[in-house]
């Protein structure tokens, strides 16, 4: 991994291969060995921490601002969906089946993977400099007219060109440091803060926050914000080619199966 | 084929053996500190022991978030709770003159008190919150007996690691460890900002462990039991809540 150097070289210019038997020096690949496992972790996860936590607002959709809030007090807003909870007012007339239980124990232990592979991965990224070559974008990058041309090419279906396949643009790099940097720590922060012995050891992260049903609805916003993140990572993947681009995250080799065989 | 050199395989072997000896180590060691929660079985027993664990290290002797009296909730939500039983419209019907907590288990003093007892002991009075797992929570005064004050009395053995408190609603019972126990704001309570705890807020007593969920904060106590192990006790999980999946350490 170590040796690997970036990945905008070309084939050629990787390191000759110790092996004499192997002629053909082998790619650096798209993506890191740690990169690949610790993204399809996170990504598993993160499908179980979003459907636990569908499943435990159900039980409450109604969201508050400050330290309190109850079905006596007002809503900041509610959701137009049906409850699992015969006291909440919903508009509908039937109430859901409490699926609580489970959904708050996959919740934490998704919770756990998610935050454990986050970590593996945060020191891989400084060890290896995976963040300073992979994703803080160059000043090329970040000129106006760079970004404006990231964000309105996908938005044409053009699919992005060969030279894309082995470097992410400036607007990529930009989102995935965000959503590495910003809103990973906030859904971990705002879910701690909703911890009643964790607020008791650190009280601070709650206050900061605004209080408990602050933070929970910090956590609502910030989760919906990481599905749209991924709703569009999909769509950009589907764009630049579904298969070529998943088959990179898993086998490490960019380019079309097709080449490949 | 594979190219595995001497110096990986060596390397790798040292570290699976240091990992795998390092697992037992940790184990060993979070059993004897107490850091393995009575529903550490099945698939979501690793994230559950993990959750307890942590927190224990992290918690031990933190306090629940105090309030100032000015953000005392002025409509706290009582929640759902079945028709009462025959037996407990008895007790009411007396103003609960005959309640009465019993304890019982690892204990030097087997015991009984009144709530005139209770109230006799040196009370407490708290402001914190109510949070339920559902996602609501209130702030209220609470106002009892520090539980571990009735421990004391009743003289619970050194070796008691939990205490399992039992509810006049039937099949209703729930426990804690001695952390929680035995920590200052965990109260029998039977005042709420400034009365008699109100029936739909588990008057006439009713236990607040407030650095976990309201789930753990049972209503209507009538008997408290010492012991060092919750196997014994329903189906050994610790808490009737967890037959219906749910933790028992309630602290997230």
């Amino acid at each position: 991994m170590a040796t690997s150097e970036s990945p905008r070289l070309p084939a050629e210019a990787s390191l000759p291969s110790r092996v004499s038997a192997a002629p053909v020096a082998k790619p650096a690949p798209r993506h890191s060995a740690l990169v690949r496992v610790t993204h399809w972790i996170t990504a598993l996860s993160f499908f179980a921490l979003l459907v636990s936590g569908i499943e435990i607002v159900i039980s409450h959709p109604r969201f508050y601002w400050g330290e309190t809030g109850t079905v006596l007090t007002t809503p900041l807003f509610r959701l137009p969906i049906p409850s699992s909870r015969r006291l909440v007012p919903t508009g509908y007339n039937y109430v859901l089946p409490d699926q609580n239980g489970w959904s708050r124990a996959l919740h934490f232990e998704a919770a756990w993977v998610a935050v454990l592979t986050g970590l593996l991965y945060l020191i891989f990224g400084l060890v290896t400099r995976h963040f300073r070559k992979d994703l803080v974008p160059s000043r090329a990058d970040l000129s106006w007219r760079s970004l404006l041309t990231s964000f309105v090419k996908p938005l044409r279906f053009k699919r992005p060109g060969p030279e894309e396949a082995s470097s992410y643009n400036g607007l990529q790099r930009l989102t995935y440091l965000f959503v590495i940097f910003v809103l990973f720590p906030l859904v971990i922060w705002s879910g701690l803060a909703m911890s009643l012995a964790f607020a008791s050891a650190f009280p601070w992260s709650v206050t900061l926050l605004g209080g408990r049903q602050s933070a929970r609805t910090i956590h609502f916003f910030v989760s919906v914000a990481l599905v749209l993140f991924l709703f569009v990572h999909v769509l950009m993947v589907c764009l630049a080619g579904f298969w070529s681009r998943t088959g990179a995250m898993i086998t490490g080799r960019a380019g079309t199966p097709k080449e490949r065989t | 084929m594979i190219n595995l050199s001497r110096r990986k395989l060596i390397v790798s072997g040292l570290a699976t053996t240091a990992g795998a000896s390092g697992l037992v180590v940790a184990a060993r060691l979070a059993q004897k500190y107490g850091l393995i929660p009575p529903d550490h079985g099945g698939i979501f027993g690793l994230g559950e022991t993990l959750t307890y664990a942590s927190q224990r290290l992290l918690t031990r002797h933190s306090m629940a978030r105090e309030f100032p009296r000015d953000r005392i909730s002025p409509r706290p939500f009582p929640n759902e709770l079945d028709p009462p039983t025959g037996e407990f419209k008895h007790h009411q019907a007396l103003g609960f003159a005959d309640w009465r907590l019993s304890v019982d288990g690892m204990v030097y003093q087997p015991a009984s008190f009144s709530l005139a007892d209770l109230k006799g002991c040196p009370s407490r009075s708290y402001i914190t919150e109510l949070a339920c797992e559902e996602g609501w929570s209130y702030i209220a005064e609470w106002t009892g007996v520090p539980l571990s004050h009735v421990l004391h009395l009743a003289g619970a053995h050194p070796q008691a690691r939990y205490v399992v408190y039992t509810s006049m609603e039937p099949n209703t019972w729930d426990s804690i460890d001695m952390a929680d126990a035995l920590h200052p704001q965990t109260l029998l309570c039977y005042g709420m900002n400034g009365s008699e705890l109100p029936v739909p807020h588990g008057g006439p007593l009713r236990m607040r462990v407030p650095r976990q969920c309201g789930y753990k904060s049972l209503k209507f106590i009538t008997r408290l039991t010492v012991t060092d192990s919750l196997k014994r006790f329903g189906n050994g999980c610790g808490s009737v809540a967890c037959q219906y999946g749910y933790a028992w350490y309630a602290g997230i």
